[in-house]
């Protein structure tokens, strides 16, 4: 429950544990006779992966040994790269009903200056509990669910960060600080859920429509504002203008440097947002993407890629077909437009595999529902020379499964994450094993 | 567009099932027999390349060898795997409006079973999730809420035929966090009674006391009655402890939604007091933590697979839950509370394999004979035996995988939901849709028509809000 609510001093009960994820030492490691899906060519029958200063060091079928390596016996198992989810509000929010918990969304409408690495926690609960499922690193996405106290969705919500699920401190587990500008696309919307009442609001379409104008006239303001300002910061030095922080942070955006992630969910908001995009010379990444089935072509011609809501999610309209939504990936790979999975949440993390597994079931390739929530977010969002695959260089984001990793019964027996071999200890295998030693009454 | 998508309804229940159309029930229903398949009978094992005689809407014949009379339609279902219908014991689908009457803190009342829609969409996907049976309750808002009803999933049948003939009615009961109204606020209105975990006992205690002296007095005007006293007055009657009552005397379940240790054992100290059965205790999050206090009072516990973190009181969630106080010998079932979890609950019953080790058959009773149990029509489903009532589902692969996909879902023996013929019926859909849009087009633009609906706005006006469920799921983590 995504709800605003007080809370008092005894929400300090709450506050969280230490990490429970203390890594080992760095190590060199050898995963030896394992199945290993590289991701990155075929399937590697008996293979040897080696992990050696936080890299995957080798991979292959007759790579030796190094002397010292801690050998895994991987007879039996097999290993991937770890799941990637791309987009959650991992770190940014504990208890979503509780906003002294929450960080995931500053009020304000334009807030492209804050960053979600400067408020994830490190030692979240639902750090843990979310790697125990295979998934090893995440983007934490500002401005993308959850509620702070105002329970805003700004239209220039911050700046995303990807993140390794392991760490002492941010500064460990970042990835990447600033992967993309989040922008909830303005809409047309004459109804509304108030959630602290509870309750359904509708007001007339004139006015929904005006604040769509506004909203949209203050984008493009902002944009071509941010592009004056780079132009200004390119000719002259700092002494000839005064700094702005907010239009600093988009001067990236205007360059094409950094990307924007735009939520949109129906058509029609897709191609508002692909136009505005256009002729800002922005480049889009599509967030949400409920419709994106009817303008596939659009978005193939365009090159734009989608971070697709979870596949396990009711169809919109009541006339839709029942399996709208999971069989979208499946229609949009035929089409060629380049997608992956998110689970946009932080408790339902863990069901990404699960959707990925779905997905599948309803006609996506086997090959792109693994990728989809391992390779394809790491090329959108510009990180695929570091994670995605089991390739020589790239971080140690493992995993060693006893079996298919998206589906429900398969467990992660190792976890490496930048080449640390890491718990899958979390706070319900815990809270499990404390209950189940309960004497009787 | 309201007349669109109620056509397009009708229309995506005449291709739904071949028997479907029709309100009043096809009769006689067809003889059926399921062949080739691998038969999850959930209480008596499985049984391998096993068939299926469906007659009068019931199960005839269960075996290796069951002969397919001449007249019988014949379902290949090679390779593919077959249990009985999924029963979801925590659902708010096809109830017209709001599902909480929350004003006040007993809503006694209310009752979901006078506002059944039978044309709610949800219906029709939980339906092609294998769902063949749900306990429609009221939300969670009051400590205690309105009266609820077991209906079958009969899509294309009117709201009267949804009931579960003989299933005793319940009414819901709301602890912690939701009866507070800890995350609820109404700005301008006063804070409602109760508003802690202390209030809402009292609030519950305060209404049985009601009830039995109520009871009391009924007790003895009917004992003066049968004593031949011609004289005696009736007590008045009261709709809010007419329902009391007969949880009082049996005749009714308590479903109580609950989340902490602490709620669960206050709601059975009450039940004891007051001499009354809770039947399940529904989410019942930190059940785990007093299994045995739940198996020694004998109540069913019904709880999510994985959900936790949404409020407070979710924060010491666990997916171990189900495993945990199954192994404590609490009778558990896994529930959807939301229609789009509800189209995957075999998926979330088999994360009980990998989360406390239960083993295929125990992962398949959380949401097939255990909820037939806790609801009390286990006679006639939850599992796939001669005579009970012919509520199947066919997957294409074993149903405890996220990669089992519905085929087939049988209600009294008719295949109300058949995934091939669904697809097949798209592209006319789409074709009877454009039509009706041209159509509406068209009439909109003769003045004369459009004079008689001032009021119809153009559809693109009109985006179309979240369902109550998505809002529940979005605003509420669905645990209304």
């Amino acid at each position: 429950m995504r709800l605003a609510t007080l809370v008092t001093a005894a929400f300090c009960l709450f506050c969280f544990s230490a990490p429970a994820q203390t890594p080992q030492a760095a190590a060199t490691y050898a995963i030896t006779h394992a199945k290993i899906f590289t991701l990155a060519g075929s399937m590697i029958d008996d293979g040897t992966l080696i992990i050696k200063d936080g890299k995957i060091a080798a991979v292959g079928a007759s790579v030796e040994v190094p002397a010292g390596a801690q050998v895994i016996d991987g007879k039996g198992l097999q290993v991937y790269p770890g799941l990637f989810d791309a987009v959650t509000q991992m770190g940014l929010s504990e208890i979503s009903a509780v906003s002294s918990t929450v960080d995931s969304s500053e009020t304000g409408n334009f807030n492209p200056d804050v960053v979600a690495a400067t408020a994830v926690s490190p030692s979240s609960e639902h750090i843990p509990v979310t790697r125990a499922s295979g998934i090893t690193e995440v983007l934490a996405v500002p401005a993308s669910g959850g509620f702070d106290s105002s329970g805003s969705r700004a239209v220039l919500g911050g700046q995303a960060t990807a993140f390794s699920l392991a760490g002492w401190t941010m500064d460990d587990m970042q990835i990447k600080r600033s992967v993309a500008m989040v922008i909830n696309f303005p809409t047309i919307q004459t109804r509304s859920f108030d959630v602290a009442t509870f309750t359904r609001k509708e007001r007339p379409y004139a006015e929904a429509k005006q604040e769509y104008e506004r909203n949209l006239n203050e984008l493009t303001d902002w944009i071509e504002r941010a592009r004056h300002y780079a132009q200004a910061i390119g000719h002259g030095g700092p002494s000839d203008f005064e700094r702005d922080v907010k239009l600093e942070a988009l001067a990236p955006v205007v360059r094409g440097q950094l990307p924007v992630l735009v939520f949109a969910d129906r058509a029609r908001d897709i191609r508002n947002a692909v136009e505005f995009c256009d002729k800002q010379k922005l480049k889009m990444i599509l967030a949400g993407g409920v419709e994106a089935y009817k303008v596939k072509e659009l978005l193939r011609s365009k090159n734009i890629p989608v971070v697709l809501r979870p596949v396990l999610t009711l169809p919109v309209d009541e006339d839709d077909p029942y399996d709208r939504l999971l069989s979208q990936p499946a229609e949009l790979a035929r089409a060629g437009v380049k997608f992956a999975l998110g689970s946009f949440d932080n408790s339902f993390a863990r069901r990404l595999g699960q959707n990925a597994a779905n997905a599948s079931a309803y006609g996506l390739s086997q090959d792109d529902a693994l990728k989809s929530v391992t390779l394809y977010p790491a090329q959108i969002f510009g990180i695929a020379d570091q994670v995605g695959t089991l390739e020589t260089g790239k971080l140690a984001n493992v995993i060693v499964t006893n079996g298919d990793p998206l589906e429900l019964t398969s467990e992660v027996k190792y976890l490496f994450i930048k080449g640390l071999l890491t718990s899958t200890d979390n706070k319900h295998k815990r809270l499990f094993e404390k209950y189940s030693k309960r004497p009787k009454p | 567009m309201n007349r669109l998508v109620q056509v397009a309804i009708a229309l995506l229940t005449l291709l739904g099932g071949p028997n479907s159309t029709s309100a009043a029930p096809p009769d006689p229903s067809p003889v059926i027999v399921i062949q080739n398949a691998t038969i999850l009978t959930v209480t008596k094992g499985t049984i391998e390349h096993g068939s299926i005689l469906i007659k009068d809407g019931k199960i005839a014949e269960v075996g290796s060898s069951v002969k397919a009379p001449k007249d019988a339609t014949v379902i290949d279902a090679e390779g593919k795997f077959v249990t009985p219908g999924i029963i979801d014991c925590h659902s708010h689908i096809a109830i017209e409006g709001s599902v909480n009457e929350g004003s006040i803190s007993v809503s006694s009342i209310a009752n979901t079973a006078d506002v059944l829609n039978s044309d709610d969409i949800d219906i029709y996907r939980d339906l092609a999730g294998g769902v063949t049976t749900a306990n429609i309750l009221h939300g969670s808002a009051n400590s205690i809420g309105g009266q609820t009803v077991v209906i079958k999933l009969r899509w294309g049948q009117p709201a009267s035929k949804l009931p579960f003939e003989g299933a005793l009615p319940g009414i819901k009961f709301a602890l912690g966090e939701n009866p507070k109204r800890s995350n609820f606020s109404v700005p301008g209105q006063p804070k409602r009674y109760p508003a802690t975990r202390m209030g809402v006992e009292e609030t519950i205690r305060a209404a049985f006391t009601e009830a039995r002296d109520y009871k009391n007095s009924w007790d003895a005007y009917n004992k003066k009655v049968s004593g031949g006293d011609k004289t005696a007055l009736p007590p008045r009657h009261d709709l809010r402890l007419d329902p009391l009552v007969e949880v009082l005397e049996g005749k009714r379940y308590v479903h109580s939604h609950c989340y902490r240790e602490d709620e669960i054992l206050m709601l059975l100290r009450v039940a004891k007091e007051f001499a009354f059965k809770v039947r399940t205790f529904q989410h019942v999050l930190e059940g785990y933590k007093v299994a045995d206090e739940l198996a020694a009072a004998g109540v069913g516990a019904s709880t999510f697979s994985d959900w936790w973190a949404y409020k407070v009181e979710a924060y010491d969630a666990i997916p171990y839950n189900a495993a945990l106080m199954t192994k404590r010998g609490v009778l558990v079932s896994v529930n959807s509370d939301d229609a789009e979890e509800a189209t995957h609950l075999n998926q979330e019953a088999a994360k009980s394999m990998k989360f406390g080790g239960l083993t295929h058959d125990e992962a398949l009773r959380l949401v097939t004979i255990n909820p037939a149990i806790q609801l009390g029509i286990d006679k006639r489903v939850g599992s796939i035996e001669v005579g009970k009532d012919a509520d199947l589902v066919i997957y294409n692969h074993d149903p405890l995988s996220a990669y089992a996909v519905v085929q087939k879902t049988l209600v009294d023996g008719r295949v109300l939901f058949d995934r091939d013929k669904d697809i097949a019926g798209r592209a006319t859909l789409e074709n009877e849709k454009k039509d009706l849009i041209a159509k509406e087009k068209a009439a909109a633009k003769k003045p004369e028509e459009k004079s008689k609906r001032p009021d119809e706005k153009k559809p693109e006006e009109k985006p179309k809000p979240p369902s109550e469920e998505q809002s529940a799921v979005s605003a509420n983590g669905g645990a209304q």
